[in-house]
């Protein structure tokens, strides 16, 4: 009971050296229980089944993250928990002095982790189960659903998933306790406020060639991802983000001893107030804090790279999805025998199979539909496409499928259905032809040959492109630009030229004025399309699905996001405490000399900021390579899109990690200005 | 000669109104231009409290202190620390190196927080740790140094900025003989050659004997006053014996 009690005494005079610590486990709980609360949100009773579905699969995915997250925070839990103990060594020396035992000193950590463990889990949870509530409207505002009637939610499920998860991370703590406990000797616990650091500075040649290896390094990952040095493929991706984190190793490393040796040939800057002592200060702990600092740069750079992207696909999906599905529906069907179908049934157009499934397309479908037939040649491939630049092409990119066959469509069936889905139509004269695509990797290539005016035989007959690039257009609907080339051609041309029937079209809207009515028709076909060969794109199931992905892909990124700052922050924000306790007698010796209080505060505001300020520098130089990569990846070049993630992203990290470093030099401040 | 410190009756209680501690108990001196002044007593009787006030670390209960004709009792926040920083150089028995900086940057640490001038700085460091006989050593860090050449560090980071009072808090407590004979050699070329003033505390006699007058204090009261006067060093230090034999038992074990 005496032992508590100790531990009581201790928690209450240091709260404010526990502040960044309590408030990191506050955030931490609070946010674990909100990403695991989502699916008692009420909104869940307002949405369709299908959409239901989908959020399903994105609770899945979250709980599965949360397994990563709940890692995440246990490391940073044991390891700020090593700081704070290592900052009362001389404590529990005296501790050990007065005849306490190794197991006495363990009961005072243990209860003073369950009192801290306590009082966080409950704090958080009530902060979580508040934050939840603005979290709903959130949720309600991506699946769009009807929010009028608001109920206050609780998870119990969360709650307790919270606690048992937090639960384990405070048993390892008091495990790691027990562990560093039982290895302290009494003689360096007594003397651990005296240990002296050596300072070894680095060899300038040396640091010199490392920095310039790193910058090469970072340059040729940059311009890998770029794309300047051709196309990357998985094991060079792996590849790259290895070598970029050496990069970013080697960067800080030799970073350490060149800054020194820069600011120290500027003299007079180096000996103006007190920036000797600062650049000095950051010299010496910049050597143990090269991990560090390698690892919340990388991490810091995750965090914006997951934010911004996840904010700039949820933007540009939902922006695309109304350009993209003019129609109710698009059906589409193989008229190739083969892989499952009869000859009989490849002969089938769209109507005609649905009719024989018992679908009657003129009373379920609103007049004016249109149904189309493209065709393709067996000896047109994309191979003899290319024309002139083939073999320059083919070399440049020898992963692509040469031997695919080219989509023909005939330009009075093009134009019929374009004019119905609202794209461009167009005009071609009798040996013309002209190319459709949309896929943004693929379009360069295209283009390549359309430049060289490549010409395309058709029944014994060439014809020359209308347009040196490739046009906009589509088939089919499709929740992204996905058109990889379609060739468009006079009518004359399919005339005795020997063009097989390739794919049926059939785009439509249903019968019926309410969303009900659609909803209904939606379903019917459904039912007769679900095992056939009819392949069905509906604007409905594309919105659900397309705002499904928007809501998983926004809210993994706003999980991780939180999460990995406030575990690089609050990593920096511990290291930056501890040693400021450290650093309190070389503060003090400042102030013998008769520096300032203010310049004292700028000096330890430029010590933090600089620590605070490099890893997320090159984080963000980092990203602004790394997510133009991913979007590429993605299909995501919306200006628009990416300008307002950019910016979403910025105002989260100034908002938490500006937070994390104004608690720090706040509690800094405090640490060195305290009396002895 | 003028005087730089003027000590008029400065008292400095610890503790409230039931139980109270005199620390200093009326205390007045003088220290004038170019003197080498000793203050010497046991643990306890007030040597260290004294110097703390007199270098503005800590404050006094009543009484007076003039630095230079300045009452620094009344000083604040950062006139304090200005007075501090250009009117006092400090040596401290543990010399108070920052250990992150070489022994050069140690002492240029002492001007740039003055805003003297890069060029200035270079010049007087230079000066300085010639004077102090560490030319060779300005590149090195503390932890690569012996704590004679610490301290001579600490000296010349004291005298850099050419203060009117150099206070000396035991400089001899943490070396070897060698290294404190050194030292004191130092302070005796700083002090007739610069014409520094000096105002060392403390209780090792063969320190005491360098300086040109002592001070001895015994429960927070001057108890007596010697000069060296014409004689040489060793019949100083045995005055100085004598001295203490009077005190009381309790310096012995320190000699």
């Amino acid at each position: 009971m005496m032992l508590f009690k100790l531990s009581l005494r201790n928690l209450k005079k240091s709260f404010q050296d526990y502040t960044v610590y309590f408030l990191t486990l506050v955030l931490g709980v609070a946010v674990f229980y909100v990403f695991n609360a989502l699916d008692s949100q009420n909104v869940m009773q307002a949405v369709s089944a299908s959409t239901r579905e989908i959020i399903q699969l994105m609770l899945a995915m979250l709980a599965g993250v949360s397994v990563f997250v709940s890692i995440n925070l246990g490391f940073l839990i044991v390891y700020a928990n090593n700081f704070l103990i290592r900052r009362r060594k001389k404590e529990f020396g005296v501790y050990m002095t007065l005849g306490m035992s190794r197991g006495g000193i363990s009961r005072i950590l243990f209860g003073e982790t369950v009192v801290i463990g306590l009082i966080s889990l409950g704090i958080g949870l009530v902060a979580g189960v508040f934050a939840s509530q603005l979290m709903s409207v959130l949720v309600a505002r991506m699946f769009e659903a009807d929010m009028t009637s608001y109920t206050f939610v609780f998870s119990g499920k969360a709650a307790v998933k919270t606690v048992i998860y937090f639960g384990i991370m405070y048993v390892l703590v008091i495990l790691f306790n027990a562990v560093t406990v039982s290895r302290y000797k009494l003689l360096d616990l007594l003397t651990a406020e005296r240990k002296n650091e050596k300072v070894r500075m680095k060899n300038p040649i040396l640091a010199g060639a490392v920095f310039l290896v790193s910058l090469g390094l970072l340059a040729y990952c940059y311009l890998s991802v770029l794309g300047v040095l051709g196309t990357v493929d998985r094991n060079q991706t792996l590849l790259l983000i290895g070598l970029g984190s050496l990069a970013t190793f080697l960067f800080f490393w030799s970073l350490s001893g060149l800054l020194l040796r820069m600011v120290q040939g500027r003299k007079r800057f180096y000996l103006k107030d007190l920036n000797l002592f600062v650049f000095r200060q950051m010299n010496s702990r910049i050597n143990t804090m090269v991990s560090t600092m390698t690892v919340i740069c990388l991490m810091l750079f995750l965090t914006i790279g997951v934010l911004s992207c996840g904010v700039s696909m949820n933007q540009s999906l939902t922006a695309e999805l109304e350009e993209l599905t003019p129609r109710d529906v698009c059906m589409t069907k193989s008229m190739e025998a083969g892989e499952g179908q009869t000859p009989e049934d490849a002969e089938k157009s769209i109507g005609e199979y649905l009719e024989d499934a018992g679908f009657m397309v003129s009373g379920e479908l609103a007049d004016g539909y249109v149904e189309i037939t493209s065709y393709v040649l067996p000896e047109l491939t994309w191979e003899s496409t290319l024309g002139d630049s083939r073999e320059q092409v083919m070399e440049q990119f020898p992963q692509l499928d040469w031997s695919h066959r080219e989509e023909l469509v005939p330009l009075s069936a093009y134009n019929r259905i374009a004019e119905f889905y609202g794209a461009p139509v167009y005009e071609l004269a009798e040996d013309e032809y002209l190319l459709l695509c949309t896929f943004d990797s693929v379009k360069p290539i295209r283009d390549m040959s359309l430049k060289a005016e490549a010409a395309l035989a058709v029944g014994g007959k060439q014809y020359r492109p209308r347009y040196r690039e490739c046009q906009e257009g589509y088939l089919s609907m499709s929740s992204s630009r996905t058109v990889l080339g379609i060739f468009v051609l006079p009518d004359s041309a399919f005339e005795e030229s020997g063009a097989l029937p390739y794919c049926n079209y059939l785009a439509a809207d249903y019968r019926g004025k309410t969303e009900a009515e659609k909803l209904a028709v939606e379903e019917r076909i459904d039912q007769v399309t679900e095992h056939g060969s009819v392949y069905a794109v509906s604007k409905i199931s594309l919105r659900e699905s397309s705002v499904g992905i928007a809501a998983i892909v926004t809210f993994i990124a706003l999980y991780l996001g939180i999460i990995f700052l406030i575990s690089s922050a609050a990593m920096l924000a511990l290291k930056e405490l501890s040693d400021s306790s450290d650093n309190r007698s070389r503060y003090g010796i400042l102030r013998e000399l008769g520096a300032d209080t203010e310049m004292i505060r700028k000096a330890l505001f430029r010590q933090i900021g600089i620590f605070f300020f490099l890893p997320l520098s090159l984080a963000f130089v980092h990203s602004l390579f790394g997510v133009q990569f991913v979007n590429r990846m993605l299909l995501v070049m919306q200006q628009e899109s990416q300008e307002k993630s950019i910016l979403f992203t910025a105002l989260f990290i100034l908002l938490i990690y500006g937070g994390y470093f104004l608690a720090t030099y706040l509690g800094s401040r405090r640490i060195i200005e305290e009396a002895d | 000669m003028r005087t730089i410190l003027d000590v008029a009756n400065m008292e400095k209680y610890y503790g409230s109104r039931g139980n109270m501690t005199k620390a200093l108990d009326g205390i007045s001196f003088q220290v004038l231009e170019g003197e080498f002044v000793g203050i010497m007593g046991a643990s306890g009787s007030g040597k260290t409290t004294l110097l703390n006030c007199v270098s503005t670390i800590d404050r006094i209960t009543s009484g007076q202190i003039e630095v230079g004709g300045q009452d620094i009792t009344k000083l604040k926040g950062n006139a304090l620390n200005r007075f501090r920083r250009e009117e006092l150089g400090f040596i401290f028995q543990d010399f108070h190196l920052l250990d992150t900086l070489t022994v050069y940057e140690n002492i240029a640490l002492a001007l740039s927080i003055r805003h003297v001038s890069p060029g200035e700085i270079e010049k007087r460091v230079k000066e300085a740790a010639g004077k102090l006989g560490i030319s060779g050593i300005l590149s090195k860090y503390p932890y690569q140094i012996s704590g004679g050449e610490k301290q001579r560090t600490a000296s010349a980071r004291a005298i850099v900025g050419g203060p009117k009072l150099i206070l000396a808090d035991e400089p001899t407590g943490a070396l070897d003989s060698k290294a404190s004979r050194m030292l004191l050699d130092c302070f005796v070329r700083m002090n007739e050659e610069s014409g520094s003033t000096i105002l060392m505390v403390t209780h090792d006699a063969f320190t005491a004997s360098y300086a040109s007058r002592i001070l001895f204090i015994k429960d927070g009261r001057i108890f007596s006053e010697i000069r060296r006067g014409k004689g040489d060093k060793k019949s100083f230090f045995n005055q100085i014996i004598d001295v203490m034999a009077l005190l009381g038992g309790d310096l012995n074990d320190a000699v």
